[in-house]
């Protein structure tokens, strides 16, 4: 079968240090993915350059019909290829000035043309489907760890991305938040919505990706099937981080 | 001196004009000004960290002088150059230069993140700022605008240097007329009193009711 998202010799470097070196990857459609790794290790810092919110030195990024090139990427494949992904934060960063039902809208007035009514409507949809459905007027301030991040999830859910990426979305709440949070992206998760993410929780990845992907260094030591790489790991570097983190 | 109160009072919307044109123009151009400096727009952000370096390191009277006075000689188009309008050029580059600064500090005080996710559902750079970043740091940076206004304010004052008659001119001209000195100006005093007691009212309802709204 063909990538959906195909990534193709990644490098990321900040100064000379080089954070990752020569990333490739490829998704099927409805492909759900986990990144595992020790920190420091370049996950982020690979979610960050797939949005071009890093911007890398070298590599290639294929969604669907869309490539960026790093080496000649202008401002026009950036935003277009911003439309196709969807980023949910670790630190949830929510617009600090709008509701939670403004947050949900803002992507489709502002990038994709909504009229107000026909993005009221949707984000209204979104925030039944994630629970909230009476806090739309809530600003970020005023909700809880666990609201907000269901709201950058429902933020990045609204802009019917191809690829969803989350980064470590639950390792800045409170233990009692997370449970609701990995629900909801269980939930997103079913609905074979393509996406890759990095994440602490061992047991969720194994649960509810379809391929485990161990980084380490910048480089992409091992993948396969969660069988695989949590019963069967090959590389002795899989092996001595599963063993550390349990 | 009670007589002197309906004299100054009718001086106070010419006050008031300058002072609001140059508020809003200032903050316009310091908007503007903040933005460049923040994403440093080649070239342009040097010149306008000149013009605010220069704004700031000199004196008012001195710029006012230098618009009124100078200007015309210099410039044909400027030849008559009233003192209101000089008044209200010379305020509105002058604390446009402190202004800008403070909403460059507001912007730089918007978290990181904020442009992060912006920029990650697609937005250009001018909406990440219009949309997103400047309205925050309009909240941050509220009260001391508020501040700079009523330093505008008080001084439209320097104005009369220019000839125009102002709230300050007209007890200028009313104290030499009827020689009542202290009672003149006190009035004067008082009425800008007033007016900046006022405005800082309702700043700190309006400050109260915002501070209310992003809570809820
Ligand atoms: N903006 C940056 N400037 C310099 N170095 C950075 C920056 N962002 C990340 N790094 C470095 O890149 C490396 C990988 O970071 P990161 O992608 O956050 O790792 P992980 O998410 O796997 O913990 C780290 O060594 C980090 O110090
Ligand atoms: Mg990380």
């Amino acid at each position: 079968m063909s990538c959906q998202i195909d990534i193709k010799g990644l490098v990321k470097r900040f100064g000379d240090n080089t954070v990752l070196n020569g990333i490739d990857l490829c998704l099927q459609p409805g492909e759900r993915m986990a990144i595992i790794g020790p920190s420091g290790t370049g996950k982020s810092t690979l979610l960050r350059c797939l949005n071009y919110l890093d911007r890398p030195e070298e590599g290639r990024i294929t969604i669907g019909d869309l490539t960026v090139d790093a080496e000649n990427a202008q401002k026009s494949d950036i935003l277009a290829l911003r439309r196709r992904t969807g980023f949910v934060f670790q630190n949830y960063a929510l617009f600090a000035n709008k509701t939670a039902r403004a947050n949900i809208m803002e992507g489709l007035t502002t990038v994709r043309g909504w009229s107000k009514a026909q993005a009221t409507e949707r984000a209204d949809q979104i925030l039944s489907q994630i629970g909230l459905g009476d806090r739309g007027d809530s600003y970020p301030a005023a909700m809880s760890g666990g609201q907000q991040q269901r709201v950058g999830i429902g933020r990045a859910m609204a802009l019917d991305a191809e690829l969803l990426l989350f980064d470590e979305p639950t390792s800045a709440l409170d233990p009692e938040w997370v449970g609701e949070v990995l629900d909801l992206i269980r939930r997103v998760a079913d609905g074979r919505q393509t996406m890759l993410i990095v994440t602490h929780e061992m047991q969720f990845a194994r649960e509810i990706a379809d391929r485990i992907v161990f980084m380490e260094g910048g480089r992409i030591v091992e993948q396969g099937p969660p069988s695989q790489i949590f019963g069967n790991a090959q590389d002795d570097r899989t092996r001595a981080f599963l063993r550390r983190v349990g | 001196m009670l007589d002197l109160i309906p004299v100054i009072a009718s001086y106070v919307p010419l006050t008031l004009f300058m002072a609001i044109m140059s508020m809003i123009a200032g903050l316009a151009l310091a908007a503007v000004m903040a933005v460049i400096r923040v994403i440093k727009v080649p070239y342009l952000h040097r010149i306008v960290a000149v013009f605010i370096s220069f704004f700031r390191g000199t004196p008012l009277l001195v710029q006012l002088f230098l618009f009124y006075f100078g200007l015309p000689q210099l410039v044909s188009g400027l030849q008559n150059l009233d003192g209101v309008s000089a008044a209200i050029i010379g305020l509105t580059l002058h604390f446009s230069a402190y202004m800008a600064e403070s909403i460059r500090g507001a912007i730089l005080g918007v978290d990181r993140s904020q442009w992060e996710a912006a920029a990650s559902v697609g937005m250009t750079q001018k909406q990440v700022l219009t949309r997103i970043i400047l309205p925050q740091a309009a909240r941050t940076a509220a009260p001391t605008l508020m501040n700079y206004f009523i330093d505008i304010i008080k001084s439209t004052s320097l104005a009369f240097t220019l000839g125009v008659t102002e709230m300050m001119g007209a007890a200028q001209k009313e104290a030499s007329s009827t020689f009542l000195y202290p009672e003149a100006f006190l009035v004067v005093a008082v009425f800008y009193w007033v007016i900046v007691e006022t405005l800082s009212a309702g700043q700190r309802r309006l400050e109260h009711r915002l501070g209310k709204a992003v809570s809820r």
